[in-house]
């Protein structure tokens, strides 16, 4: 398939802009943005770093999960401009060339997913918990994972997947 | 999303007057933005305020804790404080929506969540909250998640927030501060029953803003529990909820406190039932009077008449457990 | 012996997922695309008096605001809009007049530079309607009633008389509530307009060649004008079957301005279409003293829309399931004023199923025998409802027996509300499940080139079923050849024709015809060595040589050996390829072809609040070879997350006054989070079938769900003594009964 032209972003003629500058996935970027234009439809909308999914648009479904400053945020919720200066880690940053993450390469050992919709936000998710610190058994992962639903219901791999991951990451969020 | 103006105000002060009539502030954005999304809410300006210094947990005097109004959930919930004194407010606030939400909702913003009723959120329906006079349809339509306490003929619509019940329980104080300066409004008086006004939430006025809740010394550590019904085990908004706290002379009831959630339009509290069970014995057939009594005058709809037989079940074991202290460490 | 069937790899599509490159419907763009927002109607019946756009178009950014008054021209013929999987009747035409159907149809869609100018726009559309009461209440339509036009088995027997005389019987009416698919991805369509008029179009589905097909009809373009191309879909179950109202708006708006458009449903407007039907169901079982059933009743009334009949495989199970001389079935729809209902997993199977295993169960404590024994001693080695024709494999019996093993069955007490865990009671129930094993016709091409890579393809989906994965592994394994050298590629309307995905077909019916192309592809190579007239391959057929590592070989004598690149250079060209249809072969008319399951359920319920937890679950399955271990199995434990929602939570709530859904968001209309989840277990036991299809596997991606919201009806039954016949179980009606 072929990869999607980068679409510019476009701010509407005569609208209040806001200068915001944020490092996204490791890269210090300076964006123009309006101020009604949320954190997730600037990454999907204006970026083209679709990565992180829409699945509800309404912080009912977790698929928007990334990291603000290390934190599992819900992208939809939060208006771009209110980012300002913030570092920001989307799926798309995760990998290290083609070197997967712990977690991704977790999920992909483990099937921990299907049609892969709400995969994204599900890893997000887990990199987040597990840096929170308060998950530590199967129930409490599996409480603080219910943010980040899936309809196709591979909530039992996507556990056994975070089980793998958890140690690796535990390293690398202590580094 | 309507067009609105944006600001970030670095001062209360400043921020107070940058606001307009038609503004609104906003923190955590979580509930704000979704309402903005449903174009349930409209306003022509957001006054950001996440860069006013509002975000501390500090001890207060009286030794009790003031919790900053910017202070995410989640900071709240995990504060050694809180888990030590107030594990109560921190079960409650970990009950409540999900990590994601919880990293991003502020103190004074969840006192501010707006209902999650049907036809508030849904503008092709008719609802008196959301557009005075045009009529309740959770009345004769969908009523499974409406208040059976409080409500009045113009609204059944009930108060979302789990931390709310549980800052309730404890007497917690909502520091604020408007044009003609600071004041405080006890927990009780902060969010209103509906009756002819239900567009109004709360006594905030709407040129205030919340900068702080502060906590009483007393948060009944050692018996305690919160206690959420939901149609799933996690991620949902409570059927009924109750926060309960005592402290127990051996076998007897010293102090009580009751609050209930998903009830009413407001977290459902009466001090004269909790001032009854001082004495009575740490029994349950205590709590069942005491669950009668805050439950005398319910009335339910068609779908969510059994909130009343729930909810009286779920104070019996709220008050069984903590007076068990099985929630305490 | 097989190198990659039947073995656990991980998905193909699997890298491309977890990094977040795998791109959706609603994730193509050009430089030029504009965005669409729909509009959908306040009322449920009536008509457009006026739709004022004039705040709308003030908008910066705004272009048009397409309304039934300045759509492009469509077709008039209502065969036009008939799909793949369309319901009977007059199928619903987005934006073609001003009556309004339903509740939240489309009325309007605002196209905008950006989604943020768009979705503003749309909320200052003002409608006017002139409005008339709907009918929304199926209890109270009952009245309206009307046979569904389908075709269900004969009745056998008498089953009124044999249910009056028996001694043993049952009675019940079972309830359950619509239910929407939704999937994670919303629907979405991106049309990129081309300046020659041909549409590219990526659009949520579960058939791309359904999708150009039904754009082709409907705007009166050449087929050759439509493609459509899909690679991945993020979940369906059934709600990409038909292809959707967002489709139809975004090609009316890229005709008009002759620009790429992209239109998205929000979380709101994904229940303004098909969803799983309100249903109602009277069973009446009865057995002899030793169990044997006499008696099955089975009626069904179903919620349809007051324009298509929707009928789905709800009642003939009753009539298959188990061996009875006497069977009488019915089936009704009443229309109501709502949007048609839609095929979602294992349609009609679930709801059918559901019952007949709730009254099965019924039967199983009137008769004083365990539910298990009761199926044991109703097993049928053939198929009642086809004249007894033999199945091609049928291996329930095996599936009840390593099911119960694993589950501890056999730790059962067999009074209800006699196993407790402090406030918990505790309970086991169990459930039969069954789904047929179709094959449709299908078509793969393959392609090999000069480097030794294979490439297949076939324009089917993959919707999270994997679907890439066990076509690469079977298309691999023909060939001998690591997976990495073999790609597998879907979703594009100009690949070998495929049918729909979906009905747990496209492994027998794509699969077939991968192998069959890979087969074709494999007697060139040969007839390409043969040409050579000294080749040692001269007297061999193709069953007389093996194809490993790019290579051709003799299976007697292995040391004969050709590089696959050899051949290749023989012939003269860079790639050879072959193409390949697949059909069902005659002998399968003889035979019924069908998927089984046991489920076993423990549930803890809180008897003070009716608050229930899925503590485990086995499901033991037989559904021929599993060819991909890893998502087969995923497809199960998917299957039984869904029944768990269905028991237990899933439930559309409709405004009968308004025929509205009000719990239009995932907030509100719940369906299973990770905590809700527990212990899941899938079996799939050994199931030899050479009727079936080449490959002898059946197809999972339905069986999983069936049978799971009756076993956990039973467990709570078991648990509490209580006896709930009203989908979802939510905790009211288990403290309240």
């Amino acid at each position: 398939m072929n990869a999607t032209p980068v679409r510019q972003h476009r701010p509407e003629a005569e609208s209040e802009t806001h200068s915001i500058s944020l490092l996204l996935n490791g890269k210090q970027v300076q964006l123009t943005v309006e101020p009604w234009t949320t954190l997730l439809d600037l990454l999907r909308e204006h970026l083209n770093l679709t990565g992180t999914k829409k699945g509800c648009d309404h912080g009912q479904c977790g698929a928007c999960t990334v990291l603000v400053n290390g934190t599992r945020i819900n992208a939809c919720l939060s208006l771009a401009v209110m980012q300002d200066g913030a570092e920001i880690t989307t799926i798309e940053g995760l990998a290290n060339g083609d070197q997967l993450h712990p977690m991704q390469a977790a999920f992909v050992e483990q099937d921990a997913f299907q049609c892969g919709y709400c995969t994204p936000g599900q890893i997000c998710s887990a990199i987040g918990m597990i840096k929170e610190g308060k998950a530590k058994t199967r129930d409490e992962i599996r409480e603080q994972m219910s943010g980040n639903l899936c309809r196709c219901g591979a909530y039992t791999n996507i556990l056994a997947a975070i089980e793998q991951a958890m140690p690796a990451c535990q390293g690398e969020s202590r580094e | 999303m309507n067009r609105f103006s944006y600001s970030k105000p670095q001062q209360v002060s400043e921020a107070l007057q940058q606001l307009s009539d038609t503004g609104r502030f906003i923190a955590g954005g979580t509930n704000l933005l979704d309402l903005m999304k449903e174009n349930v809410a409209r306003p022509s300006q957001l006054v950001d305020i996440n860069a006013l210094p509002l975000n501390k947990i500090e001890t207060t005097q009286a030794g009790g804790l003031r919790i900053g109004a910017l202070v995410k959930n989640s900071t709240v919930a995990y504060h050694p404080d809180v888990e030590r004194v107030y594990p109560l407010l921190a079960h409650a606030i970990l009950a409540g929506a999900s990590a994601q939400l919880r990293n991003m909702a502020s103190t004074g913003g969840n006192l501010l969540q707006r209902t999650r009723c049907y036809y508030f959120y849904d503008v092709g329906t008719p609802c008196n909250k959301r557009e005075p006079g045009s009529g309740c349809g959770a009345l004769e339509g969908q009523n499974r998640i409406h208040a059976i306490l409080g409500h009045s003929e113009q609204c059944i619509a009930v108060h979302p927030s789990d931390m709310c019940v549980a800052l309730a329980a404890l007497e917690a104080t909502v520091h604020v501060s408007g044009p003609s300066g600071n004041r405080s409004i006890p927990f009780a008086d902060f969010h209103r029953l509906p009756g002819d006004t239900p567009h109004l939430d709360t006594n905030l006025a709407p040129d205030e803003i919340i900068t702080a809740v502060e906590l009483p010394p007393r948060g009944f550590a050692e018996n305690f529990a919160y206690l959420k019904l939901r149609d799933r085990a996690s991620y949902a908004f409570a059927l009924v909820s109750v926060a309960a706290g005592l402290e127990l002379n051996g076998t007897s009831i010293g102090a009580a406190r009751i609050a209930l959630g998903g009830v009413a339009h407001k977290p459902w509290r009466c001090p004269e039932v909790e001032a009854a069970l001082i004495g009575k014995p740490a029994t349950e057939e205590s709590y069942r009077m005491a669950a009668d009594a805050l439950l005398q005058g319910a009335v339910g709809f068609e779908h969510n008449r059994f909130k009343i037989e729930l909810a009286r079940r779920a104070i019996v074991r709220a008050l069984s457990e903590a007076a068990a202290g099985v929630n305490a460490q | 012996m097989t190198i990659h069937l039947e073995k656990a790899v991980s998905r193909v599509d699997g890298p491309l997922k977890v990094t977040g490159r795998a791109l959706y419907a609603g994730e193509f763009g050009t430089a030029d695309l504009c965005t669409g927002y729909v509009v959908n109607s306040s009322i449920a019946k009536g008509r457009i008096l006026r739709i004022d756009t004039t705040e709308a178009l003030k908008v910066v950014g705004v272009l048009d605001v397409l309304t039934h008054e300045n759509r492009p021209a469509v077709a008039s013929y209502n065969e036009s809009y008939t799909d793949m999987d369309a319901a009977d009747g007059k199928h619903f035409r987005p934006l073609y007049n001003d009556r309004i159907l339903y509740s939240m149809q489309p009325v309007a869609l605002v196209v905008a530079e950006s989604f943020e100018a768009a979705r503003y726009a749309a909320s200052l559309v003002r409608v006017d309607y002139e409005s008339e009461p709907p009918q929304a209440d199926l209890y109270a339509q009952r009245s309206e009633a009307h046979k569904a036009p389908t075709e269900l088995p004969p009745d056998r027997g008498d089953a009124e008389e044999a249910w009056t005389q028996a001694p043993v019987k049952v009675e019940a009416e079972y309830h359950s509530a619509a239910e929407f698919h939704n999937p994670m991805e919303m629907h979405a369509s991106t049309v990129i307009y081309s300046t020659d008029g041909k549409l590219t179009i990526h659009d949520k589905t579960q058939g791309v060649q359904n999708s150009a097909q039904f754009i082709s009809n409907i705007f009166g373009l050449p087929d050759g004008d439509v493609r459509v191309v899909t690679p991945f879909v993020g979940g369906a179950f059934g709600s990409g079957l038909r292809p959707q109202y967002q489709l139809v708006l975004a090609t009316m708006a890229a005709l008009k301005l002759k620009r790429s458009v992209r239109v998205v449903l929000s979380r709101e407007q994904m229940f303004s279409f098909g969803h799983r039907p309100e249903t109602l169901q009277h069973l009446k079982l009865a057995c002899d003293q030793d169990g044997k059933l006499v008696s099955t009743i089975h009626e069904v009334m179903g919620e349809t829309s007051s324009f298509e009949d929707f009928t789905e495989m709800v009642v003939v199970w009753s009539a298959s399931l188990y061996q009875c001389p006497n069977v009488r079935l019915k089936y009704d729809l009443v229309p109501l004023d709502l949007y048609t209902p839609l095929d979602m997993r294992a349609p009609g199977a679930v709801l059918g199923v559901y019952a007949l295993e709730s009254a099965m169960d019924e039967l199983s404590y009137a008769a004083g025998i365990d539910p298990l024994e009761l199926r044991i001693r109703n097993f049928t080695a053939t198929d009642p409802a086809s004249g007894n024709n033999p199945y091609s494999s049928k291996e329930l019996l095996e599936c009840y027996r390593q099911g119960a093993e694993r589950f501890g069955w056999n730790k059962r007490s067999p009074q209800p509300r006699s196993m407790k865990e402090g406030r918990q009671l505790i309970g086991y129930g169990m459930a039969t499940g069954v789904w047929e094993a179709m094959q449709n016709p299908a078509s793969a091409k393959a392609v090999i080139t000069i480097d030794g890579s294979v490439v297949v393809s076939s324009a089917t989906a993959d919707i999270g079923t994997g679907t890439y994965t066990v076509m690469t592994q079977i298309a691999a394994e023909c060939f001998g050849l690591p997976l990495e050298k073999v790609t597998f590629k879907l979703g594009d309307s100009t690949l070998p024709k495929a049918p729909l995905e979906g009905g747990s077909f496209t492994v027998s019916s794509v699969g077939s015809a991968v192998k069959q192309a890979c087969e074709a592809l494999q007697q060139q190579l040969l007839d390409q060595a043969k040409q050579d007239d000294q080749s040692p391959f001269k007297n061999f057929e193709l069953t007389d040589v093996i194809f490993e590592n790019g290579t051709m070989r003799i299976k007697a004598s292995p040391q004969e050996c050709i590089e696959i690149t050899e051949l290749l250079k023989q012939g003269g060209s860079p790639s050879m390829e072959a193409l390949a249809s697949a059909s069902p072969k005659e002998e399968r008319d003889n035979y019924t072809t069908a998927t089984h399951s046991a489920v076993f359920v423990e549930v803890r319920v809180d008897e003070d609040f009716g608050t229930v937890q899925i503590s485990r679950m086995v499901s033991a399955i037989a559904a021929g070879r599993i060819l991909s271990l890893k998502p087969g199995r995923n497809q199960i434990l998917g299957g039984m997350v869904w029944g768990i929602g269905m028991a237990l939570q899933e439930e559309g709530m409709l405004d009968k006054k308004l025929a509205r859904w009000m719990n239009h968001n995932i907030a509100e209309y719940h369906y299973p989070v990770n905590a809700d989840i527990h212990d899941l277990d899938v079996i799939f036991v050994k199931e030899h079938d050479e009727i079936v299809n080449p490959l002898g596997a059946k197809g999972i991606g339905e069986i999983g769900i069936v049978g799971v919201a009756a076993a956990i009806a039973n467990a709570i039954y078991h648990a509490t003594g209580k006896r709930i016949r009203d989908l979802p179980i939510t905790l009211d009606k288990v403290f309240q009964s």
